[in-house]
């Protein structure tokens, strides 16, 4: 039994003061995923059916690099980022804080596995 | 935090089957959620018999019946009859509504009662709103001013009382909160709608001078941003309000500071 009162309780720690860029940041990534997934999709398309020179050659290119690069960063750590809010939603204490660590190495340890080959690739 | 399953003194049991009054007229079957903290055991769904033509039309009006010729320990709380006190709300037909305002008609087969979902219950139909109220108390809920005060009153223009509109008309029945998941899994921290939605209310008055710290207090992972615009919020609200609108321009407000 602890004597706090209700108006305690409902204050807790009070505002952390962050939030809002996690927003805004979901808002932009979405918005932009939504814009180069789709051409990312075409491009990447064009190469099904061909043999494995052909598929690194249309990686190496340039403009197709650099797209690929883009939706490896922004597609995980938006993916970091909304499974980051889905962590909060279910979890409490330390299971929550444990898994928003993993998410966030499992991303960035995903982009940076996924620029090396694209780097071996393209370079 | 997410529950999936009810605790082993939450689950239901098989209530009582009450006699139908011999009364002759229309009958209708009542299932009504019961619980009483002195007895010790665990809740259960009652089943009563409402003789239509010897009733009012809404559902408090049903429940008036069973409470006054069958079963006087049924317990709810109810106060002005007209959707104006907030104190019926209550889980319908499983909808979160005010059983002042909510007709019989409304509901196809038998009318299913429960108290407001995920709050600690008080007894039957009774929530322990004290959080809640709490939660309402903490988003300051008056005017802040710092000018001094005017000579004669505070003015504000037609333009700026119509902003209030679709905001000061909330009762505070707790409707909407307890149907937000949201809520469920996170209502320890999250506000909620209706605080949210009477945030926005001090928020936008003209006449309110704390903005700044109005939305300093909002600006947490939990206390607004738990709102993922689900809208059970709106669906639900008696008063056909609309808490998520309300949420989405204190979150439009919040980027407009940053960008």
């Amino acid at each position: 039994m602890r004597y706090l009162t209700a108006r305690k309780r409902a204050e807790g720690k009070g505002a952390s003061g962050t939030g809002t860029e996690h927003f805004w940041y979901m808002k932009m990534s979405g918005v932009g995923l939504a814009l180069i997934i789709p051409v990312f999709l075409v491009a990447f398309g064009r190469t099904l059916g061909a043999d494995r020179a052909g598929v690194l050659d249309s990686l190496a290119h340039p403009a197709m690099a650099i797209l690929t690069a883009l939706v490896l960063f922004f597609g995980l750590r938006h993916f970091a980022a909304g499974a980051q809010t889905m962590i909060e939603d279910y979890t409490h204490g330390s299971t929550r804080r444990g898994l928003i660590i993993a998410v966030t190495v499992l991303s960035y340890g995903m982009i940076a596995t996924g620029l090396f080959a694209l780097a071996k690739i393209a370079l | 935090m997410v529950q999936l399953t009810l605790p082993k003194n939450s689950r239901m049991v098989t209530g009582k089957t009450w006699p139908k009054p011999e009364t002759g007229g229309t009958m209708r079957k009542f299932q009504i959620y019961r619980w009483n903290p002195d007895d010790g055991n665990n809740p259960r769904v009652d089943t009563y018999f409402v003789d239509l033509d010897d009733c009012g039309p809404m559902v408090l009006d049903a429940l008036i019946y069973i409470k006054t010729k069958i079963d006087p320990t049924l317990t709810f709380r109810r106060s002005c009859r007209e959707g104006i006190c907030g104190s019926c709300a209550m889980n319908i037909d499983g909808i979160n509504t005010l059983a002042c305002i909510y007709g019989m008609d409304e509901i196809k087969g038998d009318v299913k009662i429960y108290p407001l979902p995920h709050m600690p219950v008080v007894k039957d139909l009774i929530p322990d709103l004290t959080h809640f109220y709490a939660q309402h108390a903490s988003i300051m809920p008056w005017l802040e001013t710092k000018t001094n005060r005017p000579a004669k009153e505070w003015r504000q223009s037609i333009e700026d009382r119509e902003k209030l509109d679709g905001l000061y008309e909330c009762v505070m029945c707790a409707s909407c909160s307890t149907s937000c998941p949201s809520y469920w899994w996170n209502g320890d921290k999250y506000l909620g709608p209706a605080a949210l939605l009477h945030a926005y209310r001090w928020i936008i008055d003209s006449r309110d001078e704390a903005t700044g710290e109005r939305l300093d207090d909002l600006e947490d992972p939990f206390k607004l941003y738990r709102c993922h615009t689900i809208m059970n919020c709106t669906k639900t609200c008696p008063k056909g309000l609309n808490p998520a609108k309300a949420i989405a321009e204190i979150k439009k407000m919040m980027v407009e500071r940053h960008v």
